[in-house]
């Protein structure tokens, strides 16, 4: 299996505080990663890092095969990012939002109208096309957004807690999604903060004070944990924290 | 690069509020000093102090009586008058004939007469004098045809108590200073935050698109509406005001840009240091727009400040910007005339570029 994001000893200090502390690990293509802490555990700065919107102090990362320093940009076209916050524009249409992300990815016109049909077909919005993305349903909106976030095709798609706010219908169909995405190979990199959520990954990292404690699928850490839901091993492991938020 | 231009375009478009600062702002303002500045020039009262009393002086006297602007206070009878005259406030404008009018127009082909004005309100009695005269050199042309006389009236003007004529239309270079670093610099850095705010920065910043280009797509349309916005108070204030318009106005336009595009770099540089709307919004106001309108010559003149703002005075921007509408507005100054102060914006405007860049880039 090909491995698509590579990451040894990255450090990352603000001063004297280390956000991220020697994380060491791998994803390969196609697998759906999920990367789980407490708030403050330093989850968000290391997909910053990941995504090239922050740079790390120390360490070694390959993105897509692409070094991290050097070959920036060759990463940008190849990962896809999905932020906390929702990252359509509220002031346009979903015509256009759609038409815009693909442009600045330089998909060609064409490619960019039959993506807008299908997924507007896919997530039957026919009905909402004239209408600003302000007017749509939050669900739908998370829903658009992670199409979007995939709309150049990128090896990898980063997803920081996508789901957050979002019913729980909606999330089931929301993963469905990403399950889909990554039966076509897409590696899907994920944070969360609901466990149920965190059962649906192929493996799961679960970051303590800067550090990863844990890295294993969900039922290998079930049963070193000794329980029978992921909930409980992420309680047992976060309460080794040390750090205040 | 195109996408980003055209979505710009549309966000700013459907955004109300943007709408209503970007035109609905500087409109206002441009009509309200109009109307606040411009008296209505009905009825104003006019003394005369006619020394030859003869047919010409009289039929001209008449002639402006007649107007709608002015009314006909009362003759004088000596120069020392005048003054008296102008002291209690009524009487706006004195209007002076030398003796034998009518003949020294048919003979020597040149009658002279004085008009002195009030000009404690400057912008008014800039009016009230161009009204005279268009009234006087309108009688004159009657006189020339119906006689086929070759004569011309020479009508000298004095300024009385502002001889300098100090501010008329200091206001108008000043407005269109402010208004394009408001619209320039608050419009650029709230857009600019408002990407941080709602997070699609962080969107575009992993996307391919490079940090120049952002800003450039984000920059170019206010350099277009801005541009619009200028073109548009040039023409309200050549409409309500007369502003003059005789100056080297491709100039103008030229340094109008400079002066936008050093406006838009600061605007950027404005949000590098802002995450949220609510900031840019408040240190536009703040650090910017008080500023500029304080110390750049606009309401204050320089030359009165303490040493101290006066120093201060020499890095507002806007200081300079005034200093080369008002040279080739009011002066018909050209590019030698304004060419220390055009070389400062540009340094300007290549320091905040410069300096926004950076920041742009360590900042996300």
């Amino acid at each position: 299996m090909e491995t698509v994001v590579e990451v040894k000893n990255l450090v990352k200090k603000f001063g004297n505080f280390v956000a991220n502390d020697n994380l060491t690990f791998e994803v390969k293509k196609g697998e759906i990663f999920g990367f789980l802490g407490a708030n403050g555990a330093g989850k968000t700065t290391a997909i910053k890092i990941l995504c090239g919107l922050s740079t790390p102090t120390s360490g070694e990362l390959n993105i897509a095969g692409f070094n991290i320093y050097t070959e920036r940009e060759k990463i940008k076209k190849n990962i896809g990012y999905m932020s906390q916050k929702f990252s359509l524009y509220d002031d346009l249409t979903i015509a256009e939002n759609i038409k815009f992300y693909g442009g600045i990815y330089g998909l060609s016109l064409k490619k960019i109208k039959e993506k807008t049909i299908k997924y507007i077909e896919a997530l039957n919005l026919e009905q909402y096309t004239k209408k600003m993305v302000a007017e749509l349903p939050l669900g739908i909106k998370q829903k658009l957004a992670f199409m979007v976030s995939v709309i150049h095709e990128p090896k990898i798609v980063f997803l920081d807690e996508p789901t957050s706010g979002v019913d729980p219908i909606t999330r089931r169909q929301f993963w469905d999604m990403i399950y889909n995405e990554a039966n076509k190979g897409t590696t899907i990199f994920v944070t969360t903060h609901y466990m149920d959520e965190a059962e649906y990954c192929n493996r799961i990292s679960i970051m303590v004070d800067g550090k990863i404690e844990a890295l294993d699928t969900p039922a290998n850490l079930k049963k070193t944990f000794n329980s029978n839901n992921m909930e409980n091993v992420f309680i047992q492991l976060a309460r080794k924290a040390t750090r205040i938020d | 690069m195109k996408d980003f231009i055209i979505k710009e375009f549309k966000q700013i478009f459907r955004d109300y509020r943007s709408m209503v600062i970007l035109f609905g702002i500087p409109i206002a303002q441009v009509l309200l000093f109009g109307f606040a500045l411009t008296m209505d020039l009905n009825d104003v009262h006019f003394a005369v102090l006619d020394k030859s009393k003869d047919e010409y002086s009289k039929k001209i006297v008449d002639k402006i009586n007649s107007s709608d602007y002015f009314i006909l206070d009362q003759n004088l009878n000596s120069e020392s008058e005048i003054t008296k005259i102008f002291e209690k406030g009524i009487v706006k404008e004195v209007i002076v004939f030398e003796s034998n009018f009518t003949e020294n127009f048919i003979k020597k082909g040149t009658a002279n007469l004085q008009i002195i004005a009030d000009a404690s309100d400057p912008n008014t009695a800039n009016m009230l004098v161009n009204y005279t005269k268009a009234i006087v050199d309108n009688f004159q042309q009657t006189i020339v045809t119906e006689n086929s006389l070759k004569g011309i009236v020479i009508p000298q003007i004095e300024f009385k108590y502002n001889s300098e004529l100090k501010s008329v239309f200091m206001f108008v270079p000043g407005i269109i200073t402010i208004i394009l670093m408001l619209v320039s610099a608050m419009m650029t850095s709230i857009s600019i935050a408002r990407e941080k705010e709602l997070g699609t920065m962080e969107i575009l910043l992993v996307s391919p698109i490079k940090p120049i280009q952002i800003i450039v797509g984000k920059v170019l349309p206010y350099v277009l509406l801005s541009f619009i916005n200028f073109m548009v108070i040039l023409i309200l204030s050549f409409w309500v005001f007369g502003m003059p318009m005789d100056g080297n106005m491709f100039l103008l336009l030229v340094e109008a840009v400079l002066y936008i595009v050093m406006s838009l770099a600061l605007g950027i540089f404005i949000s590098t240091v802002s995450n949220s709307q609510q900031t840019a919004m408040l240190l536009s106001m703040f650090a910017l727009l008080l500023p500029t309108i304080l110390l750049s010559g606009f309401i204050f003149p320089i030359e009165n400040m303490p040493q101290i703002l006066q120093i201060l005075s020499n890095i507002m921007p806007s200081k300079w910007f005034i200093i080369i509408v008002k040279s080739i507005m009011l002066k018909q100054g050209s590019f030698i005339d304004v060419w220390k102060e055009t070389l400062i914006l540009i340094s300007f405007t290549v320091f905040f570029i410069v300096l926004s860049i950076k920041k742009f880039k360590i900042r996300l």
